[in-house]
This record gives structure tokens, sequence and C-alpha cells, in this order.
């Protein structure tokens, strides 16, 4: 067996690292809810265990998705991930036909040039070079990218707020140094005996002609194990704690777990699955248009992770979810930011008021929504259409009523919401509806989200659409030119894109525009942005009509009474929900 | 001492001089548009819980300004937080949060 | 010598004021009004406040200055371009005409606010929801104040403050005029229909005129207009099509429904269109609240960041009609020394 004392430090990096990594992730499997453990029991038998393999393969590995976002971010992710294990990979498969055993010292693969100077005795020897020095470049060249992608986002202001613990900058110091100081062992050592492949070996030669490489070869070889060993050693106090903790995170997600909103460990899991790629940090408009630099989700996964969350940057955030659809990890930053908001909340709330009685019962129950009260065009658009399809329905909130419970959700209350939920739940139970109809996005995503309702809950726009389709409504198109504002909770929230333009392509002239659907700007009155003062609200907002005014157009169309209130002022054109203008269109 | 046939009840005043203002300071620290109320009551009227129950907002906070916490705690619990008042506060005043801060100074006082 | 020549836009109150002391000052003066007559919202309005003299009086008084003076009135005049080259201004109007000077007033005064934009207050949604502006047309009408289904109204809820000091629809400031309108027309209203119970809801009172004060007094006193502190939050319609009102009453501490047979709300002043489109295209400044800026709010009033060019009137800031007279007169006098060589920049030693 080969062995020298420089493999020391690898091998007890490696050793500790998986040790610590078997502690964490026993732990947090074992702490998650029986139900959860049982969906993990079913899935590990299941074909979504293989569905996982793939995505494992496809994000961990290829890193589609920040390919999508940003081509060189995804190359870079790309090259150390797949680059490093097909590194790996294809020193072991060397290694062993080269020994012909199929066991061997672990080490030796890493270490195998220095051990095995000679390397024309086993088959395909030069195939061997050849590819890994091709892989060893492609990592090389990730890493280059990634010095200048460091040395440039400072211009950003991206690094400023983010603060290197310890962990992180051991760990960042020698991953920078592992790949270079592989090179150089390598090359050293073909140096002395020709050993290498095109890379190594020409390296290798031309620093054998000024370079004393007897002496340093040995020396870094040390220097190597040594950048390895404590790479593997920081790995779990830093953020390549992602690198393991993705491919976790995409198998309980296949198996069906989710996080709940209240902090538990699949959200532990979900917080060290990031890989601090920064994607979320221009996407946020806290940033782009109120300046508030310090509070995006990158920074406040780390604050989590660190156990540092202050309570003004778990407010700062409007959960308006444009990070979280951009996310590469897909990690629910929403509803981890909602969890630690409710570690603030004082939990004071009593609801024992509430008397409300249903009267009597029909098929559907429409809920207007506290804010629709404030836009009564909506409400009247919507009566409208009701009377129209002559729907047989209930007004529940007509003259007002209980919060759906999603705003006190949004604050982290949500113990709370839940008491009202418990109460709506009564009120549209006994209605014995079995569709609810919401014109308020915001008490739409809490209605699928968090009531447990066996029966259909829609936006009013999907039940106008349905309506049109089943000729209970005549829809008339006029030659308007509108553009679409989606609402952060329709949208992203809910996932609702595609009826209310399959709508409006019934009704106007509608014009794309450059913020579309899961990439559409928040108004700036979210219930999410709790801290938000109106000066900053105002920017949000007048950046988001800015960008609302191409191309031009005679309607600005949304969905959610509180957009339309917020983009209404300020805005050039007339600002509509869908109801009204199918309502207008019926009325003639 | 001679009984002039009235006494002057200390609790039917608020006392500048001793109230205590704790509340009123936190909130108007952490949610500086508390200040700008001009008590116009918009909020009162389009209060979501108000018409369920005689939860005033605008009086909640003339009251936390002047010092009198007394019921705060019991009022405010009965907030949905909808943000109705936000939406149609005419000085953009945040109103949802001035309503957890209260909370938390409640908390962070024992009150 | 060769008359020196002003071009006065705007053919309201401050625009013919102002045009026609110019005029009598020996200028030769072009006033621009874009409607086919003069007098701007004048027009509008029946009685004034505190007065109650008719507006059209006031009208006449104008028009006689201006056919005394023999200012050159052009009706119609959509203004396309308006410039300042070296000393001299261009302004061209629609139909091709051009107009030299050597100094411009600018008159072009307000808007209403579009009472659309508080759609919670139902107006363009609910019949009987109007605006202080279609009352006073009312008024003018000379036909009887009715609902909209035609019945005498019992109960009018008039509503301070719409489209002023409030933040939601981006006007912070005090319009000043609707206070006392809402007062002056609540007693108009009790005048013209026998017993009907009208009350006025505010945030403040804000009777800061001589006089205005009197005539509160006067509603409280000789009418019994109901006062309530409390701002309209959001009205509502019944079947019958009367409007439900809710509101705090901030002084009983306790949240108010009333129905009512009409809604009036008492709209505020916006720059008007015409200020926006002129005041740019002579790269004039304005302040934070959409108005024509002067250089100084105190001891530069009607003068502006373009030497020749004059503010006056509400196209600087809402004001009510005394104040409008006052100010023309003002931007004449400033407007006059300036032709005549004085510097009143000079006077500035404050940055």
């Amino acid at each position: 067996m080969n062995y020298d004392p420089f493999v020391l430090p690898l091998c007890i990096g490696v050793i500790i690292l998986a040790a610590t990594l078997a502690y964490k992730y026993l732990y947090w499997i074992l702490t998650l809810s029986n139900a959860d453990k049982f969906k993990i029991l079913k899935g590990l038998f299941s074909f979504r265990f293989f569905k996982a393999c793939k995505e494992v393969f496809l994000e961990s590995l290829v890193h589609r998705k920040v390919f999508k976002v940003n081509p060189l971010l995804g190359y870079m992710h790309m090259s150390f991930a797949l680059g490093w294990l097909l590194l790996i990979l294809g020193g072991t498969v060397e290694s062993k036909i080269h020994s012909h055993r199929p066991f061997n010292a672990p080490y030796e693969p890493v270490f195998f040039k220095f051990f095995n100077h000679d390397i024309s005795m086993y088959p395909w020897a030069d195939e061997f070079q050849l590819l890994m020095d091709v892989l060893l470049l492609f990592v090389l060249s990730g890493l280059v990218l990634a010095i200048i992608k460091r040395i440039y986002s400072r211009f950003f202001g991206m690094k400023k707020t983010t603060k290197l613990r310890l962990g992180d900058r051991a760990a960042l110091m020698t991953l920078w140094l592992i790949f270079p100081l592989r090179f150089l062992s390598e090359s050293f050592t073909s140096g002395i005996y020709h050993n290498g492949g095109f890379l190594t070996d020409g390296a290798g030669r031309m620093f054998a002609t000024f370079l004393p490489l007897h002496n340093l070869s040995y020396i870094s070889w040390w220097a190597y194990s040594f950048a390895l060993g404590i790479f593997f050693l920081a790995l779990p106090y830093s953020r390549y704690m992602h690198i393991f903790t993705e491919v976790i995170l995409i198998f309980l997600r296949n198996f069906g777990i989710r996080n709940c909103k209240v902090y538990n460990s699949f959200s532990a899991v979900e917080v060290h699955s990031c890989s601090r790629c920064g994607i979320c940090i221009d996407k946020c408009q806290l940033l782009t248009s109120a300046r508030i630099r310090d509070t995006q989700s990158v920074y406040f996964l780390q604050d989590v992770r660190n156990n540092t969350v202050r309570e003004d940057k778990a407010y700062d955030c409007m959960l308006c979810g444009r990070c979280q659809e951009f996310c590469p990890v897909g990690i629910n930053l929403n509803n981890i930011r909602i969890s630690k908001r409710f570690d603030f909340t004082p939990g004071n709330k009593n609801f024992e008021y509430i008397s409300q009685k249903i009267e009597k019962t029909a098929p559907v129950i429409y809920f207007a929504g506290c804010m629709t009260h404030l836009t009564p065009s909506i409400k009247l658009a919507m009566e409208g259409i009701f009377r129209a399809s002559e729907t047989d329905y209930i007004f529940l909130d007509k003259d007002g009523t209980i919060c759906c419970g999603r705003p006190l959700m949004m604050a982290g209350e949500i113990l709370k919401a839940h008491q009202l939920i418990e109460k709506n739940s009564k009120l549209i139970k006994d209605s014995g509806a079995k569709t609810l109809v919401t014109s308020c996005p915001i008490c739409l995503k809490v209605f699928k989200e968090d009531y447990l309702l066996n029966i259909e809950v829609i936006h009013h726009t999907q039940f106008i659409l349905r309506l049109a389709e089943e000729g209970k409504i005549t829809l008339n198109k006029s030659d308007l030119k509108a553009v679409y504002h989606d609402p952060c909770e329709l949208g992203r929230g809910c996932n609702v894109y595609k009826e209310p333009r399959q709508l409006l392509n019934k009704l106007v002239d509608l014009q794309s525009i450059k913020n579309e659907a899961e990439y559409s700007l928040c108004c700036g009155s979210s219930l999410g942005g709790l801290q938000l003062n109106s000066v900053q609200r105002d920017h949000i907002r007048i950046d988001t009509l800015a960008a609302l005014q191409k191309p031009e157009h005679d309607l600005l169309v949304t969905a959610c009474p509180l957009c339309k209130k917020t983009l209404s002022k300020g805005a050039d054109s007339e600002v509509k929900d869908i109801a009204e203008v199918v309502w207008m269109g019926m009325k003639g | 001492m001679k009984d002039f046939g009235f006494t002057i009840n200390k609790d039917r005043q608020i006392d500048m001089d001793t109230a205590d203002m704790r509340v009123a300071e936190y909130v108007k620290t952490h949610e500086p548009s508390f200040n700008i109320c001009i008590a116009c009551g918009t909020c009162t009227a389009t209060c979501s819980a108000g018409i369920f129950t005689d939860m005033n907002l605008r009086k909640l906070f003339t009251l936390v300004k002047r010092g009198e916490i007394a019921n705060t705690r019991t009022e405010i619990a009965k907030c949905m937080l909808c943000g109705k008042c936000s939406l149609a506060c005419p000085r953009g005043v945040n109103t949802r949060n001035v309503i957890v801060k209260i909370n938390q100074a409640l908390i962070k006082f024992s009150l | 010598m060769k008359k020196k020549r002003v071009i006065v836009i705007g053919g309201g109150i401050s625009g013919m004021e102002a045009a026609t002391h110019l005029a009598s000052m020996g200028y030769d003066v072009t006033l621009l009004e874009k409607d086919k007559e003069l007098g701007g919202h004048l027009l509008g309005w029946e009685k004034l406040f505190p007065t109650m003299r008719m507006g059209k009086d006031v009208v006449e008084f104008l028009n006689k200055g201006i056919t005394l003076s023999k200012v050159n009135v052009i009706r119609k005049a959509e203004i396309v371009n308006a410039v300042k080259t070296g000393e001299i201004f261009t302004v061209t109007l629609a139909n091709g005409n051009k107009f030299e000077s050597d100094a411009v007033i600018m008159a072009t005064g307000y808007d209403l606010f579009d009472a659309r934009k508080k759609e919670e207050y139902g107006y363009g949604i609910y019949d009987n929801v109007i605006t202080s502006a279609d009352l006073e047309e009312k008024f003018l009408s000379g036909k009887p104040i009715l609902t909209s289904k035609g019945n005498v109204p019992k109960k009018i809820a008039l509503v301070h403050c719409v489209g002023s000091r409030d933040e939601k629809v981006g006007n912070v400031y005090c319009s000043k005029v609707c206070c006392v309108t809402a007062v002056k027309q609540s007693i108009e209203l009790k005048e013209s229909i026998p017993g009907v119970d009208v009350y006025c809801l505010y945030m403040d009172l804000r009777m800061f005129g001589m006089h205005f004060e009197t005539l509160y007094k006067e509603a409280q006193e000789k009418h019994a207009v109901n006062f309530i502190r409390g701002r309209l939050s959001e009205a509502c319609e019944n079947q019958d099509s009367s409007i439900i009102v809710k509101v705090e009453d901030t002084l009983a501490g306790k949240p108010l429904r009333m129905t009512v047979d009409m809604l009036v709300l008492m709209v505020g002043m916006v720059p008007s269109a015409g200020t926006v489109k002129v005041g740019k295209m002579l790269g004039l400044k304005f302040g934070p609240n959409g108005f024509l800026k002067s250089m100084d709010q105190h001891t530069m009033g009607t003068i502006t960041n373009i030497p020749g060019v004059f503010i006056a009137g509400t196209c600087a800031a809402p004001r009510p009609i005394n104040n409008v007279f006052v100010d023309a007169r003002a931007a004449a006098i400033t407007a006059s020394s300036y032709l005549e060589g004085y510097d009143i920049e000079k006077r500035i030693s404050y940055s």
C-alpha cells in the first residue's frame, strides 16, 4: 500500500466531515414530524427516488436553473460541482485500473500522481491523462470566474454586508487554493517524472527549467493535502455546506415534504442549502427601488444560519416572492421569513368578539376581501356578473367581515391567523358551498394554502373565465389596448397566470410587457412589508409604474384590489380590475 | 378636612406629568409615522374589527400618546391586521406596524 | 419707442386682472384663453363666499377691465409651443399663429381634483355622489336640487378634503377653499331645500379668511348645519340608491354610520393640465406639489426661475378669489418693473 504522512490532513478532514454531516443530517431527519418521516420512508421506495436523483444531477451538478438566469454564473457553479465530481470519479477509476484492485486506499486516487510515476503500464493511460487534465482545466476556469466575480461584485456592494465568518473564510480560501495546488503538485511531479497530461506535463517541463522541483514537489503535495483537509473541516461551518445539503433537500422535497411557515428541521435543511449565489439580490425591489441593501434573502438566510436574525431584518421584506421565484435551489424564502417573524410576535390577539353566522346555503360563496371594500367598482362588477350568470351565491363579507388571516400570517402571527382561519372555515363549511370565489389574491393564497377546505378555492378571474366558457356570460371584446400587471399573491403566490390572460385576450387588445408573469414587479403596498415607510413604498410604486408604461396602452389591468388602489396613484392610464373590464363589456 | 360636596377624582383626568410614556416613546422610535397621525378617524371608520367590536384605533393611538395604556393590551388584541386602515390613512401612517410595535412595547415593559 | 409686449396665458381671474393692469400701464398685452369665453372656473360658481355675492358680478368686473384697457384677447387658443429666445418669448398656437413678447404672465390656474380617483367615495359609481362643482352647476341652473331619482333630498352630507391633504392620492396640501365652500354650499342647500338636514364631515375646519369664521357661525346659528369631525372612509349604495357613509365621530369617539340621499365631495385643486404643459415648455420649475414654483416663498412670489416669466393665481398654489386678485396685480407690477429694467434678483443675498 502506498503511504506517506502528507495524506493525513486530507484523511482527517474527510473523516471529520463525514462524521459531522452524518450527525447533522440524522439529527434533522429524526427531528422531522412523524408524518414527514413517513413520507421519506414511502418516498425511498417509489419512483420519486429516481426523480430526485435526476434533479440532483441537473441542479446540484449541472446547475441548470443558475444557467437559465445567468449562464456565466451557471458555468462557474457547474465547473466546480461537476468538474470536481468527475475528477474524483475519473481519479478513482484510473487508480483502480492502475492497481488492478477494486479496493485501494481512499486517498490514492487523490494523490495518484505522487505515488505512481510510471503511467504507461495500464489500459487507456494516455486517455486518462488527457481527461484528467481537461477536467482540471475545467475547474480552474471556474475558479478564475469566481475570483473575477468576487472582485467585480464588490463594486455592486453585494459583499458589503455579507460578513464572512471564520468557517466561511477558511473554506473560501482553501477552496481557491485546492485546484491551483493540485495543478502545481501534479506539474512539479510531472516535471520530474513526466507522468502528467498535456497541461500538467507541459507546465512541469516549463517549471523544471527554472525551479528546484525535487524540493518543491513534496512540499506542494503537503500543501494540497492541507488545503483539502482544512476545506473539509471548514465545510460544515461555511456556505459550502450547501453542496451536500442541497442533495438532501432535493430528496426531501421530492418525497413531498414542504415548508409550513413554522421553523423546523426541514427549514434548517433549506437554509443550509443556500449556496449564496446572490441571484436573489438584484431581484429584490427593496434594493433596486427602496435602496435597502442588507435584507435580501441571501443575507437573511445567513443570519438565520448564524442565529443572528434581527427583528428589523425579519420584517424588511415585502414577501413578494420574486427572489423565491428565481432561487435556483428552490428554497421557500417567504415561509422562512414568516417563520422568523413568528419569533418576534407577541401573540396577543383575541378574536372572541367575532360571532358571524351564515344565514343560507348556496353552491358558491363569494369573499370579496377587506381591501375590495375600498375598491367598490370591483365589488359591484362581481355582483353584476353573479347576477347576469344567474349564480346562486352567498356574499360572505357583504357588510365587512372577518379578515382571511393572511395579513396576520404575513406578519408572523401564525397562531392568531389560525384563530381567524378556524372561524372563517366554519362559516364556509356552514354555507354548504362547493366553490369559494375571492376577489383578493391575498385571501386566495391563505384559503388555498392554510385553510383545509374540502371545496374548490378560486380567484374571480378563474371563475369568470369558467362562466364565459360555459356560456353563462358573454364577453365583449373592445379595441382598447391594455397591459396586465400580475399581482404577487396571485401569480407567484398562487400560480394563476394563465386565466387572467385568457380572459383579457377575449376582452381587450392585450400587450405583452417586459416584467410579466413570474417576473412581475410588486406594486409596493404588499402587506408583507410591514416596516416600509410611505416614501419607500412610493419609490417601489413609481418604478413599477414606470416599468408598466411600455408599450403604450389605454388601460392598465390588474386582478388585486390592493394593486389597483396602489397603482391608481400616479398612473397615466386608467387602472381597472379584470372583473370591471368584464362587467364594462357586459353592460355595453 | 371640610367636605365641599365634591371630590377631584384623579382618574378622571390625563396627568401628563406622571403619564407612562414608555409605549408611546417606543413606538415613535420604531415606527416614526406614529407621530404624523392627525386623528381624522378614517382608520376607525374603515376598521374590519370595528364592525364587530368597539375597538377604536384612532382613540387607541391617541390614548397611547397620552400614556393611557391600561386597556391597550385588551383592545389591540382585537386587531386582525387586515391593513384596511393603512390603505385608507390620508397621512400615510404605517398603522399595521404601529400596532405591531405597540404590542411589542407592551411585552417589553411587561404591561 | 415701440411699446413693450406682454403675453398673459390663461383667461381666468388672475389672467384677466393681470392683463387689465398691464394694459392700463401702457403695455401691448395679448391674453390667450383656451376656451371660447373668459372667466375660467369663476363661470361655474353661482355665489361666492363669504359674502354670497354673485360670481357673474365679478366676471363682469373683470370683463369691463379687459374692454376698457383694450387687451388683445385671443380665445380658443391652444398653445403648442412657448419658448424664450434671447430676451424674446414666442408662443405658437395650434392654428399656426405666433405671438412674440418681452414678458409672459402664467395664469394657467388649477383643475379640480378628479373625484373618481377616490374610488371608495363612489363618485362615478353611485348616482347620488356628486362633487362641489356639480352642486354649483345645479345652483347655477336654477332648477331644484333633486336626487338621481328625482326626489327632494332629506339628508345631505358634504365631505371635506377630497383630493386634498391625502397622501393616498398624492396631494398632501390643503386646497384652502373647500372648507369654506362646504359651509357656503351647506347654507345654500339649507336655503333652497326646506327641512333638509346637512352634515359636514371634516378633519379640520380651516376658516382662515376674514369673515370665513362668521359664515361658519352663521351656518351653525341660522341654518343648524351639523358638523361631524371625522373623515369619510368609504361610501356604499343602498338598493334605493341612497348612500351609506362610514366615518368615525372622533369627538364622540365612536364609529358613525349614516344614510344620506346625496353625498357632495368637496374636491380640491390640482395644478391644471395647462400649467404643467406650458410650464414645461417654458422650462419653469415646479414645487413638490406640482404647482409652479416661485423663487422664494416670502420675498419672490410671482417671480420664477425664468427672467420675464411671472406667475399669478392658482397655478402657483390653491388660493381664494380675493387673494388671486391681489396676486394678479402683484404679478403685473413685478412684470412691469422687469420690463422697465428693474432687476429684483439683485436683492437676493441668500442662496
